[in-house]
């Protein structure tokens, strides 16, 4: 804050302090020439008015006011850009980036200044960092019986996962269900926390200019014949013609490729449906199954107990 | 009757009355709000600041229009339970472009101040269309008619040229494509595109 608008609030403050403290005295002070407990000179209706000061404990009550007012201006900050006596204040407001908020709250440690949200952090990560140490030396599987990380980890994910994957972690249309084996980008633990790091992006391209109606039906009825469903044996011979396309993410044997994110096609686990008009739907308008990074939101001591959390739901 | 009883003039005189009531709380203002107006604290755009796309605008006025803010604040408070929630605390760097700001003081649903990146774009969808097919627990209505209506982009240009007016930095580039980014775009994709933009400033830089 500029010097000018500091000066400002601080004239204006105290000015309004001295003003109110006239007022007080002002109104206390007998202009009437009439004696306390006196009639006043004036009636209405018969109901007179006696003079009569203002309750004591009503006086006190402003005077308690103004004092207050006075000892917290030179405490807490108030006044323009003096900081207040105890150094408190509740947050970094004036910063401008991450760095910068960062950057002032290790100022204000050194200069031993009380900013009360810091302070907050810091007794929370003295009392939790240690626990969250210890849990990011472990690895995933070992960490997945530990019932004490599963339970953070539990909460963690309901916090931030639930939404999407559902607070029994059992997913829904086009959100993948963790409690399966059927893993889209790896089921072991590094593949978990990788997703969580960094998300992924799925890539199921739309085929509906490159084939026609008819060679769609055929491709998804090949597709469900994959994982043994029952179809038409001659749409399903026809659609194979064309599967080559799919292999090339699929495989030719229709089991997936995680490093890709392309879901196995054979065992009958289907994140968008597996009805013939779901499948078709998929093949023309193709899919974008986007799992967000959380290591910017979340940190990757976080993510490491909520990985073995996750891994532990299909793996006890 | 003493002549001297000088209160008698306010406390027969509504009209000066209200004067002095008006002049004894101003102060009030002129010491609490009037400095803000004139800080960089208010004034200067945190580090990354973009405004709102022409699609992202017209996606905050559906926001408005369906009363989001009535059960969503924008605002995350410097409080441990809220940062460890939802990320770093709001800044008033983030929000010099906002008129009016959608800070909100009521919590039906969580804060959106950096909601976005959260979710995909997908699962906005779905959410919108029927909350609880994403989230079996919760209370909010559902917006499928978002999925129907089609925006025009008529008044996006303008809207972009009263923000200029209040000293949001679009291009006249920006005012020139506006109706051309909007039109044909569904409400909801509107709507998305201005929920993944929130915040987003500052989160992506954070931890």
């Amino acid at each position: 804050m500029s010097s000018f608008w500091s000066a400002w609030i601080i004239v204006l403050t105290l000015a309004f302090l001295v003003g109110i403290i006239w007022l007080l005295r002002w109104t206390m002070t007998n202009f009437t020439g009439i004696k306390e407990g006196e009639l006043m000179d004036h009636e209405f209706d018969g109901i007179v008015e006696i003079n009569n000061p203002l309750p004591r404990w009503w006086m006190i009550l402003f005077w308690v006011t103004i004092v207050w007012g006075l000892i917290y201006l030179a405490l807490y900050p108030g006044l323009g850009n003096f900081q207040g006596l105890l150094g408190w204040k509740s947050s970094n407001q004036d910063v401008q980036s991450i760095e910068e908020s960062r950057a002032a709250t290790e100022e204000a440690r050194e200069a031993g200044l009380i900013v009360q949200y810091d302070r907050e952090m810091r007794a929370a990560e003295e009392r939790f960092g240690p626990i969250f140490e210890a849990y990011a030396k472990q690895p995933i599987k070992e960490l997945a019986q530990n019932p004490d990380a599963t339970e953070i980890g539990k909460r963690l994910f309901l916090q931030n996962c639930a939404q999407c994957h559902g607070s029994n972690a059992m997913g829904g249309k086009g959100f993948p269900n963790l409690t399966d084996d059927a893993w889209l980008y790896g089921g072991s633990p590094e593949a978990i926390k990788t997703s969580l790091l960094e998300g992924r992006q799925g890539q199921m391209p739309s085929f509906s200019g490159q084939f026609n109606e008819q060679q769609i039906t055929e491709l998804a009825t090949y597709v469900l014949s994959l994982s043994g469903r029952k179809v038409d044996p001659e749409l399903a011979q026809a659609g194979k013609q064309n599967y080559a396309v799919c292999a090339a993410c699929h495989g030719q044997d229709g089991k997936g490729n995680q490093q890709l994110g392309a879901p196995n096609l054979t065992d009958n686990v289907w994140l968008y449906g597996g009805s013939q008009d779901a499948i078709e739907e998929t093949l023309k308008n193709g899919r974008r199954g986007v799992m967000p990074a959380w290591e910017d939101i979340l940190g990757e001591d976080k993510i490491h107990v909520i990985s073995a959390y996750v891994y532990g739901l299909s793996n006890d | 009757m003493s002549k001297n009883i000088k209160h008698d003039f306010v406390e027969k005189r509504v009209g000066w009355l209200a004067i002095f009531a008006t002049i004894a709380i101003s102060i009030g203002g002129l010491v609490e709000i009037t400095p803000l107006i004139f800080q960089d604290q208010t004034n200067e755009p945190v580090v990354g600041l973009t405004p709102y796309t022409a699609l992202e605008l017209e996606g905050r006025d559906i926001y408005i229009r369906e009363g989001c803010n009535n059960c969503h604040s924008q605002m995350i408070r410097p409080f441990r339970a809220e940062t460890e929630r939802y990320g770093h605390y709001s800044l008033a760097g983030e929000h010099v472009w906002e008129h009016p700001f959608l800070w909100g003081s009521k919590r039906t649903g969580p804060d959106l101040a950096r909601v976005g990146g959260r979710y995909s774009d997908e699962w906005h969808y779905v959410h919108l269309m029927d909350p609880r097919d994403v989230v079996p627990e919760s209370n909010m209505p559902g917006y499928p008619w978002l999925a129907e209506n089609k925006l025009d982009g008529e008044y996006t240009a303008k809207k972009m040229e009263v923000f200029q007016f209040y000293g949001v930095p679009y291009t006249e580039e920006d005012i020139a494509g506006a109706k051309e980014a909007v039109a044909g775009k569904t409400e909801m994709e509107a709507l998305i595109a201005y929920l993944q933009s929130l915040g987003t400033s500052l989160q992506q830089q954070a931890n």
